[in-house]
């Protein structure tokens, strides 16, 4: 045993001693408690696909839900019970002719209310910095071939807005529930590197 | 005496008109990405108006509210090495202040 093995001992990293140290001096200092940072985790924990992949099926069934998400994403999202504060929300529909995908090449942002935390690669250089300039080999990477009679759409959230991509029903799906449909739409799918899961 | 700032500023485009962005290099907190800067596209919506993001880094108020529009970029005419198909499209958020009409 050498003298640096640490064990399972974990040292903190610098941010988590920081998150820690500031966190325990709110507490001490009366401004939060530990019930509502409890609260706060559980809330960013509730928030995950499952919201996004339900306003899409809700979408395949309904037209007329649909045509009111496509006019106004908060209130649609609003409709369903979640709750969309301080931004707005643009759904981009996905048709034989066009294919969105989402980027915010400035930062990280992302629909959080529907989709919960952002994977990884989202906020990596390599996504921000290339699925704005060449998408189609990006999507490859992901296993998505876009036909070239498809025009894609990136859609760069610079600023006020957040984005959903609403994809296109898969086929022989026509008697499936919206549970069933739900269960077809992968977070990938909303954010536009790839399509939803086919019938199997 | 000093006038009151203005709630918010008017909003100088509608959709389908050609603008054209600031090539601009001003310091600090800005959200209108590098490479688009000097480009020429057409205003797919104005998406409402709001606080200043350049002011409100800095803690300041952000009024008047700024216009925003969603504009579309062709990727042939951003990136001249762009391998895509010519039909494929870059959408971004601008402030009205860094757009100026294009012809």
């Amino acid at each position: 045993m050498s003298d640096k093995d640490l064990g399972t001992y974990q040292p903190l990293t610098y941010y988590q001693m920081m998150e820690v140290s500031l966190r325990e001096l709110l507490v001490e200092k009366g401004v939060i408690t530990e019930t509502e940072v409890e609260q706060a985790m559980g809330e960013i924990r509730a928030r995950n696909p499952e919201r996004g992949a339900k306003m899409v099926a809700r979408a395949w069934l309904d037209p007329e839900y649909k045509g009111r998400m496509l006019a106004d994403g908060s209130k649609a999202a609003e409709e369903l019970g979640f709750e969309v504060p301080g931004l707005r929300l643009i759904v981009v529909e996905n048709t034989p002719a066009v294919h969105n995908v989402i980027v915010c090449t400035l930062c990280s942002c992302y629909p959080r209310m529907l989709l919960g935390l952002p994977p990884e690669w989202y906020k990596s250089r390599n996504y921000r910095s290339r699925v704005v300039r060449e998408p189609r080999a990006v999507l490859e990477e992901f296993g998505t071939r876009i036909p070239d009679e498809v025009a894609i759409r990136v859609h760069d959230s610079t600023a006020d807005m957040r984005y959903l991509v609403l994809p296109m029903r898969p086929a022989d799906t026509g008697n499936f529930s919206e549970a069933q449909l739900a269960a077809l739409v992968t977070r990938d799918s909303l954010i536009g590197v790839s399509l939803p899961n086919r019938h199997r | 005496m000093t006038a009151a700032v203005a709630e918010r500023v008017d909003a100088r485009f509608k959709a389908g008109d050609r603008v054209r962005v600031l090539k601009a290099a001003p310091l600090g907190h800005v959200r209108t990405p590098w490479y688009i800067r000097g480009h020429t596209g057409v205003i797919e919506r104005l998406c409402g108006a709001f606080p200043n993001p350049e002011e409100l880094a800095y803690a300041r108020s952000g009024k008047p509210r700024q216009p925003l529009y969603r504009v579309r970029f062709v990727q042939k005419e951003v990136w001249p090495e762009y391998a895509g198909r010519p039909k494929d499209v870059v959408e971004i958020e601008i402030y009205q202040h860094w757009l100026e009409p294009a012809s």
